[in-house]
């Protein structure tokens, strides 16, 4: 039997849950309908009102929410709610121009601190855990949002923030951290750093590791778990929804992550015709807020490339899981015509016995024809004194991205730690064609 | 008979070489032998070393990938045909070189060659029992 933060929210039955989903939505399209220009001229544009909505299956005529509308609404035109009750404003690192902005209401803080207490006791945290977080503390949500979360639990956190590796591993050993929250890449950093300083940190009392942010894989999650003595667990969350406790993978289940539905309405589209998919298949990640009263968002699109079950979970709890992010529909290479996502070629490389996955993608353009060269660096598990063992595992690594991804690329193995490391999101591709 | 030499990791660009000769002055190291394995993208550098100990130590701290691996040293007259005689040996009994490397004693009239086989057991019991003196650690490590 699992344990629940709200029992009765997690596990309330379909039927419920989906009576509950369309009365909060009908109350968000009656929100931003009368608070929010932009929806009300999107609404409009497809002769639809609030009222129109009368099953959830209406939200697919809805117009979307692109990251493109959340720029031009710079800074607050998309926010339902006035200045005297937004009481938190965050904003994500804009990768281009000016950051996306989200402001909080008082309940909004009170809801998200809620969602992410429930995240922490499904990735089997609880009271009397010490929580590590690493993830950076400021503008950016994923520091404050697993902060109040695990506040609201009940659980001693432990707000280290991003950075002084050397001091995070004499925290986590000293203060006994059961419970580590950071992203995926800057755990396996951190192992790193730990072997570099002599600590053994099998021995520390991690229990749990909570790692989003990125996206990773089922091979790295087998390659944190050795490393670091934990079990791994995937959460997922955005800035622009909320932050940090959108979607949780359950300790029981460990497969897929559970999106909080009676707060979030998640569909998957076809990310180039948009037509919404069926359960089971892959596609862009779209959410409807449907309780937020700071910037509620209609069919945000979030880029993020998953797809969503809803059959019933080991842990009981009746929310869809969305599988693990196979990678960025903006982030997607297309490299000769081919779609390549690089999470696809990080699984490849760990599953090839001892390449850790620190790689780098470089795509070039020459004579008109793509290229791709993968940076992989030689550690002591795969080196060798002859030069033909090197040779076949680099030869080998192109072939297995030949036959499973089907694109042509050249390996070039390289020394230890030449290629940077990140404490944050970690720099996976370079992008050197000038279309 | 056998000896142990280290092996390292080395990106094929300007001044790697240069820097691990660098690191291995500061730790004291003194040199033997040497044999560098190119491709255009990375190198091997092999080394025999007095202290393999510090050697490797000193080149783990700077981050450098380093291992140890198990070859043999041979003697033979500096003269005409002094290889050749070994490899005859090797060849009827189709013992593999992987790579091999040659350096004159300074003192004596003899040369050393350093042999990573395949089956190491098999070639140093091929080149006993036709009389062929390997070194041991102690002597090669000290000349």
């Amino acid at each position: 039997m699992a344990n629940y933060f709200n029992e009765e929210f997690e596990t309330l039955p379909r039927i419920a849950l989906e009576a509950l989903q369309l009365k909060r939505l009908k109350a968000t399209l009656d929100r931003v309908y009368n608070n929010v220009p932009f929806y009300r001229k999107s609404i409009d544009s497809v002769s639809m009102t609030p009222e129109s909505v009368t099953s959830l299956s209406d939200l697919q005529r809805l117009p979307f929410t692109t990251k493109q509308d959340m720029r031009d609404s710079y800074p607050y035109a998309l926010f339902a709610a006035p200045m005297e009750e937004i009481v938190r404003i965050h904003a994500s690192s804009g990768t281009t121009g000016k950051p996306t902005v989200v402001g909080y209401t008082k309940r909004d803080i009170d809801n998200w601190a809620d969602l992410m207490a429930r995240t922490l006791v499904t990735a089997g945290a609880h009271k009397g855990d010490i929580i590590h977080n690493a993830y950076g503390y400021g503008l950016f949500t994923g520091g404050l949002g697993v902060h109040n979360g695990a506040e609201r639990l009940g659980a001693s956190v432990i707000p280290i923030s991003g950075g002084n590796t050397a001091r995070q591993l004499m925290i986590m050993q000293d203060f006994g951290s059961t419970v580590i929250t950071c992203t995926p890449s800057y755990a396996l950093f951190m192992a790193e750093e730990a072997r570099a300083e002599g600590l053994d940190i099998k021995s520390f009392k991690l229990r749990v590791g909570i790692f989003g942010a990125e996206p990773w894989s089922e091979a790295m999650r087998g390659e944190i778990e050795a490393k670091l003595n934990l079990t791994a667990l995937d959460i997922y969350g955005l800035s622009e929804i909320m932050g940090p406790g959108v979607a949780q993978e359950c300790f029981e289940g460990k497969c897929g992550l559970h999106i909080w539905e009676d707060h979030f309405i998640p569909e998957i589209i076809n990310p180039v015709t948009c037509e919404v998919l069926p359960e089971g298949e892959k596609g862009e990640l779209v959410i409807t807020t449907i309780t937020k009263q700071g910037i509620p968002l209609i069919r945000y699109r979030t880029r993020d490339i998953t797809s969503i079950t809803y059959e019933p979970c080991v842990c009981g709890r009746t929310h869809a899981r969305i599988s693990r992010l196979s990678g960025r529909s903006d982030d997607m290479l297309i490299i000769r015509g081919v779609n390549v996502f690089p999470s696809q070629i990080e699984s490849i490389l760990v599953r090839i016995e001892g390449v850790e996955p620190h790689y780098l993608l470089i795509v070039d353009r020459k004579d008109n024809l793509d290229t791709l060269q993968i940076q992989v660096e030689v550690d002591e598990r795969i080196f060798s004194d002859e030069i033909k063992v090197l040779q076949s595992l680099a030869r080998q690594i192109e072939k297995e991205i030949k036959d499973m991804l089907g694109v042509t690329c050249n390996v070039k193995l390289v020394e230890p730690k030449t290629i940077q490391r990140s404490e944050g999101k970690a720099k996976r591709v370079i992008d050197n064609r000038k279309l | 008979m056998k000896v142990e030499q280290i092996s390292i990791f080395i990106e094929n660009k300007s001044g790697r070489l240069a820097e691990v000769t660098t690191i291995l002055g500061f730790a004291g190291v003194n040199i033997r032998a040497l044999s560098l394995a190119d491709t255009s993208d990375f190198g091997i550098l092999r080394l025999i070393v007095n202290d393999r100990d510090k050697a490797i130590a000193a080149l783990k701290a700077k981050g450098f990938t380093v291992n140890k691996t198990e070859v043999v040293a041979v003697e033979v007259p500096d003269q005409p045909g002094g290889l050749a005689s070994i490899l005859h040996v090797l060849d009827k009994d189709s013992i593999n070189v992987e790579y091999m490397y040659a350096f004159v004693e300074r003192r004596g009239s003899n040369a050393v060659i350093i042999f990573r086989f395949d089956e190491t057991d098999r070639a140093i019991k091929a080149l006993s029992a036709k009389g062929f003196n390997m070194l041991d650690g102690e002597r090669l490590y000290g000349m």
